[in-house]
């Protein structure tokens, strides 16, 4: 499959590849999809006292599609609030990668890392 | 642009610059319909298909007598398999086949379903081969046809062409090879094989695309309904002009192909073996799909644990690969080659086939294996899966959200 330029820069030079410590309390860590399915997905944000998002580290087994939707919100959500981290939308993140339809479903998992990853930080506080 | 380094043989070959050369003639100087017995144009063309249907029937110890020219391996199957349910259904109705064939065969059964055949799809083992005590039992006094592929197009494996043959005459069914990936690759011999319906595909064997034959065994006479109607060309099994150029390709890839198998067959070998060997000493959680042994010379295919087969091939984009992964398909379905083996989905996902050829070489797969495990160590540092591997998790105790 020819992909867009953005896709194949996210996919050559990955940003924020790798692990934080998921039992620090400033940890949130999500984790979705499935081997099965082809695509899996573990995005980790540190949030600091003032609820902002000071850093983020993604791992991810999947397509070039998967790693580069990843690779991408770590991007986006470095220095934004919780809030407004939880306003970005897979059609955001599908518009600016040219996604075709069949890989939508990575944006969605994108999508859906983010919120498991807020949701994972909060549940700690 | 760089071209990348071609491992896809099975899915094509290169036409041989020899193969060419004896084509070029027939498109402009000798451009005669060799069905026009009216005068030397027609006449020269006309030798020259025989001449090719000699070559290709010689590769596969038939008469040529006994070679029906079509355009390919996708028609030669729906000739034989829809040819011979029509012509024979009032003698019975089943159809036996394996769940691993290639879709021209799947989808032409499917087809016969629906119009009322039955057809018993029959497992392959863990390493692709089927088990012929389960083939044996599947035949009852409706089965018509048997029709197994001689050597996959996925993983490779060699079916035991020559035992289902022996078990197909003993009780009078006819028996189909689709032997797309086997001929000039393997020696393939219709009588000693006992096979009646054998199809074949030039571009497979360094022959052009858009030629192919279906062999159909004149003694004792097997009898098929055709598809394509018309000039009653091909002994009323497929009319149509016969496409002299591509035919002469044909037959000299097959001329060539019978000359060299034995060497060439030799050359390959040992070169996919430096390649498993290469990839499988350097790299660990790394699975081969299909039988070592019984196995086309050329085939390789892979799984490479908790690294997706897509990404693997977009980092190793010199190389031209196929996987079996889903993303690479547009049904998002992972093969299905894969999974009649029982390979999990998951490492499905993570597979890639590898074709070597006439035209491959140690310098090719030096770079192959060095560029593939650098790869494969990149995506691994950055999976998820690979990490809780190395944590100990075991992936089987995590309830996976499935999408």
């Amino acid at each position: 499959m020819a992909y867009n330029d953005k896709v194949l820069d996210h996919y050559e030079n990955p940003r924020n590849v790798g692990s934080m410590d998921k039992a620090d309390s400033h940890v949130g860590t999500g984790m979705v999809g499935a081997p099965a399915c082809g695509d899996v997905m573990k995005l980790q944000i540190r949030v600091e006292d003032d609820g902002t998002i000071s850093d983020a580290k993604f791992k991810t087994f999947g397509c070039g599609s998967a790693i580069a939707s990843s690779s991408l919100v770590t991007e986006w959500i470095k220095g934004k609030s919780l809030d407004e981290a939880l306003s970005i939308k897979n059609s955001d993140i599908a518009e600016e990668l040219a996604l075709p339809p069949v890989k939508i479903h990575c944006s969605v998992l994108a999508e859906d890392a983010i919120k498991q990853a807020i949701s994972d930080y909060q549940k700690k506080q | 642009m760089k071209r990348p380094i071609y491992m896809d043989n099975q899915a094509t070959t290169p036409v041989d610059p020899r193969v060419l050369e004896e084509m070029i003639p027939w498109f402009t100087e000798k451009f005669g319909n060799p069905a026009s017995s009216s005068h030397a144009f027609g006449w020269e063309a006309d030798a020259a298909v025989k001449k090719a249907r000699k070559q290709v029937a010689d590769l596969i110890g038939a008469d040529a007598k006994e070679i029906v020219f079509t355009s390919g391996a996708t028609e030669s199957n729906n000739i034989a398999i829809q040819g011979i349910a029509q012509f024979h259904k009032d003698r019975g109705n089943h159809i036996v086949t394996l769940v691993s064939e290639h879709k021209a065969v799947l989808d032409t059964c499917r087809h016969l379903e629906s119009e009322g055949f039955e057809v018993t799809y029959l497992p392959v083992q863990p390493n692709g081969l089927v088990d012929l005590e389960v083939l044996t039992a599947a035949l009852t006094d409706q089965t018509i046809l048997v029709t197994v592929m001689a050597a996959n197009n996925e993983i490779g494996v060699l079916q035991p062409i020559a035992e289902i043959g022996a078990i197909c005459k003993e009780r009078s069914i006819y028996f189909h090879t689709d032997a797309a990936q086997a001929v000039g690759k393997i020696p393939m011999d219709v009588n000693a094989m006992n096979i009646d319906l054998l199809s074949l595909s030039g571009h497979k064997f360094y022959g052009p695309k858009g030629v192919g034959a279906l062999y159909v065994r004149r003694r004792p006479r097997v009898r098929l309904k055709a598809v394509m109607h018309g000039g009653g060309h091909e002994r009323g099994m497929r009319s149509g002009t016969l496409a002299t150029p591509l035919l002469v390709g044909l037959g000299f890839a097959a001329q060539l192909a019978m000359e060299e198998m034995e060497e060439e067959n030799k050359r390959v070998y040992a070169l996919r073996e430096n390649m498993r060997q290469g990839i499988m000493k350097q790299l660990t959680h790394v699975e081969l799909n299909g039988d070592l042994e019984k196995r086309l010379a050329g085939n390789l295919n892979i799984s490479f644990n908790y690294v997706e087969g897509e990404s693997l091939m977009m980092a190793i984009k010199d190389v031209a690969v196929s996987s079996g992964s889903a993303c690479t398909s547009a049904s998002l379905e992972p093969s299905y080659v894969l999974r009649a083996l029982g390979v999990n989905e998951e490492m499905a996902h993570t597979s890639i086939r590898f074709g070597l050829g006439r035209f491959s070489t140690q310098e090719e797969v030096d770079f192959v294996v060095k560029t593939v495990v650098k790869a494969v160590n990149n995506l691994r540092e950055m999976s998820p899966l690979w990490e809780m591997a190395q944590e100990g998790v075991n992936m089987d105790d995590i309830e996976w959200a499935a999408h």
